[in-house]
């Protein structure tokens, strides 16, 4: 059921039930100075900070407009309604699985559901081809991002540790650390066996009350969505300021064509919403539909001018898609975890992030995990390869499972690739593929992760210790930024080369992917965009 | 199957600060799905729900869990997963064109139906599938070995493990809003989580009694 939310001139009210705030609305023939294709953690950033700079901005998200206090269940199936569930086709040597953890169809994106970890990049990692030997240099100062980390911790009121123990000293996080759950502490003890660093999670949820948004109650739902208001999503954050500022969010609005002039310039986009198809003209559009859907976009956009898609004059929108490892370990535990409870990854270890010791390129972290039953069942019988008596058996074991889980860098490679196949979806738009397979570097890279949270699991005397091999998480890359418009597609500014006022800012731009989640970074690139695009206008560059 | 949270049942909880009206509304939608098939036909519907029982197979001592009812439910509303295998069709037809591979393997190989069939047959006929060696024409292109662990698998354990009999018997706290838990630590129980049964079920069973 579609239920158009943010229209005539009121946007939900997502901190109280039922009710409304006032939104600007603008008109469709006159054009808006940034009219933005998706409203997560990059284009729901951007859209307010442009709008607190004073542009007129119009935001299109495909998904509903929630109020996570009505609308949310404590339900996993219910909840799968903030996921991107369109067809889609995933190939290659190693698949991706699409649809849930690293998909959102929302108005805050996949931030709606994401597990909050807020982590900054090694510095090395923005130079990582000069400094580490490996992938691409970003075009952009570690320095420079460590002032926008701060900015994006601020404003989410991120909660964590008095000292990071890894990397440049960062300030105290705004908000004190979680206490720890079973979990976390399994984890914590597992790195004091092996004598590496841990750390509380830097985490996206209240660790005290904040405006409106109440404490974190420990719920544990964080990744199918948060029903009391705790998680700083981009929902509950960036796209009310964002209305407050001036700026309209249009829900339930499908991008399916940017529009281009004789003059290589765009013009504005053609968007499906209540029934038919609608044109918004533009000064500029700035594509965040993170890195299927953006690349998917751009090709769908393809004209006698451009018969490659916009902005590819390097060929390489959608290429060097690069998702991260995000395999486990799991084992039980003779004392009782119930790892439902609490935020899923309370404490974690960037040990080999910072460790250059290694017999492979890149980094992992390893987190704790807190699986809720469904997917803690599909777990079991996907990558457990249990069904029958021997699943019913293991699933009773539930209460003292204890699982570590790599998010780790893999090597992007131009490969891995999101293309266009021929089936078309709902909208009559052609559907994306996706192909992914790994390199000897990932797998190298994989086989020591799970060897180490092996033995971290042993160390705590776990038993009956299985490897989950299969799984990935978050997608980067497709539109890659850099100093070369012949082997990048956007510049520092996440301004396409092709056309200037055509940009992308989501995780599309990253050139390498890190050992760390990528929301912090996405949202921070957001933050020095906003920056630079007014520093740009002030110059008379837009 | 051994009682390990004797007495535990999530349910109890609907009335409490642990159950928001949407859950309530949305377990409620879940409790009462149609037991008869709305999408898939009669002879389908057999099928999957002797599959189901292999694959999550249930105590005859309480009322069963309506895997093959949810599933068909899922099916008559078109929910997809958000991508699929190359070769793999869109989610209602995989499920028609597996469930009759399946009935035709059973067919070729026991001159029966799949229901029909012993439960080790059954099992023995899966197994074949899931490693890949089923090959009846039936199958048309549609690789067998990812319908099953993409489709058939997944989809009749996300079904089972969305029931809340379920829940309770894995001692799950089950919905958890705006209500959530106080004691994370280890062996730390709220009053409001399953008590585990380790030795002394009748203690155990009087701690679940008072769950609420």
């Amino acid at each position: 059921m579609v239920t158009v939310r943010g229209i005539n001139g009121r946007a939900p009210d997502v901190f109280r039930p039922g009710a409304w705030v006032p939104m600007r609305e603008y008109s469709e023939s006159e054009p808006v100075d940034f009219l933005i294709i998706g409203t997560g953690a990059g284009g729901g950033t951007l859209a307010c900070r442009l709008a607190e700079a004073g542009f007129s901005v119009i935001g299109l998200d495909a998904g509903p407009w929630f109020r996570p206090l009505e609308d949310f269940a404590s339900d996993e199936a219910e909840q799968t309604k903030l996921y991107w569930t369109d067809d889609r086709i995933t190939a290659g040597e190693n698949p991706v699985q699409l649809g849930s953890n690293n998909s959102g169809r929302a108005v805050g994106g996949s931030t709606v559901h994401f597990a909050m970890v807020s982590l900054r990049f090694r510095p090395e990692w923005f130079k990582s081809r000069t400094w580490l030997g490996y992938g691409a240099d970003w075009p952009i100062d570690w320095r420079e991002m460590w002032h926008y980390y701060r900015e994006v911790e601020e404003a989410l009121k991120i909660a964590g540790p008095l000292q990071y123990p890894w990397g440049p000293p960062r300030p105290r996080y705004p908000y004190r650390a979680h206490e720890l759950n079973a979990a976390a502490l399994a984890l914590a003890e597992g790195c004091e066996a092996l004598g590496i660093s841990w750390t509380e999670t830097p985490i996206a949820t209240l660790s005290a009350p904040r405006g409106l948004a109440p404490p974190c109650v420990y719920r544990g739902f964080c990744v199918t969505g948060c029903s009391t208001n705790a998680k700083q999503s981009a929902l509950v954050t960036w796209i009310p300021r964002a209305v407050a500022a001036g700026a309209e969010i249009r829900d339930h609005a499908m991008a399916g064509r940017v529009e281009v002039d004789g003059n290589g310039r765009v013009t504005g986009v053609h968007y499906h919403r209540g029934g038919g198809w609608h044109f918004q003209k533009a000064r500029n559009v700035v594509v965040a539909g993170y890195a299927i859907e953006t690349p998917r976009l751009l090709l769908n956009s393809a004209t006698d001018r451009y018969p490659a898609g916009l902005a590819n004059s390097s060929g390489l929108v959608g290429k060097y898609f690069t998702v991260q490892s995000n395999q486990a370990v799991w084992g039980l535990s003779a004392k009782e975890i119930r790892a439902y409870k609490a935020p899923p990854s309370l404490a974690l270890t960037e040990h080999w992030n910072y460790d250059d010791n290694k017999d492979f390129f890149g980094g992992y972290a390893y987190m704790s995990q807190g699986p809720l039953p469904q997917l803690w069942a599909r777990t079991q019988a996907d990558a457990h390869g249990l069904w029958g008596e021997a699943l019913m058996r293991e699933m009773e074991n539930y209460n003292q499972q204890v699982g570590l889980k790599m998010v780790g860098e893999m090597m992007p490679q131009e490969g891995n690739r999101v293309t266009l196949d021929d089936a078309t979806d709902q909208y009559g738009l052609r559907i994306p593929k996706v192909e992914y397979s790994w390199c000897d570097n990932d797998r190298a890279m994989i086989r020591h992760a799970m060897g180490f949270m092996r033995r971290a699991l042993e160390a705590i005397d776990c038993r009956e210790i299985w490897d989950q091999d299969n799984d990935t998480c978050h997608m980067n890359g497709t539109a890659r930024m850099g100093d070369d418009p012949r082997t990048s597609v956007v510049n520092a500014d996440c301004r396409t080369w092709d056309i200037p006022n055509l940009w992308i800012c989501d995780g599309s731009v990253f050139p390498t992917v890190g050992g760390v989640n990528p929301s912090l970074t996405i949202q921070a690139i957001a933050c020095r965009t906003a920056d630079r695009i007014k520093a740009l206008a002030a110059r008379g560059e837009l | 199957m051994p009682d390990r949270y004797p007495g535990y049942d999530v349910l109890a909880k609907r009335h409490t600060p642990s159950w928001n009206e949407k859950t309530r509304q949305v377990i409620d939608e879940r409790l009462a799905v149609s037991r008869e098939p709305r999408f898939l036909t009669k002879a389908e519907f057999e099928t999957l729900e002797a599959i189901a029982a292999r694959i999550v197979p249930q105590p005859s001592t309480r009322p069963p869990v309506p895997v093959a009812a949810l599933i068909d439910d899922k099916l008559l509303r078109d929910r997809q997963d958000g991508y699929r295998f190359p070769g793999m069709p869109r989610e209602r037809e995989a499920w028609q064109r597996g469930l009759a591979a399946i009935d035709a393997e059973a067919q070729a190989s026991h001159h029966r139906p799949f229901h029909e069939l012993a439960a080790d047959q059954q099992d023995a006929l899966l197994r074949r599938i899931e490693v890949g060696e089923s090959h009846d024409s039936a199958w048309d292109e549609m690789p067998a070995k990812t319908f099953f662990k993409h489709r058939l698998l997944s989809d009749i354990v996300m079904a089972y493990w969305s029931h809340p009999t379920a829940w309770s018997e894995i001692g799950w706290g089950g919905p958890a809003s705006p209500r959530g838990y106080v004691r994370l630590g280890y062996d730390a129980r709220d009053p409001w989580e399953a008590a585990e049964n380790r030795g002394d079920m009748e203690a155990a069973r009087a701690r679940n009694r008072r769950v609420g």
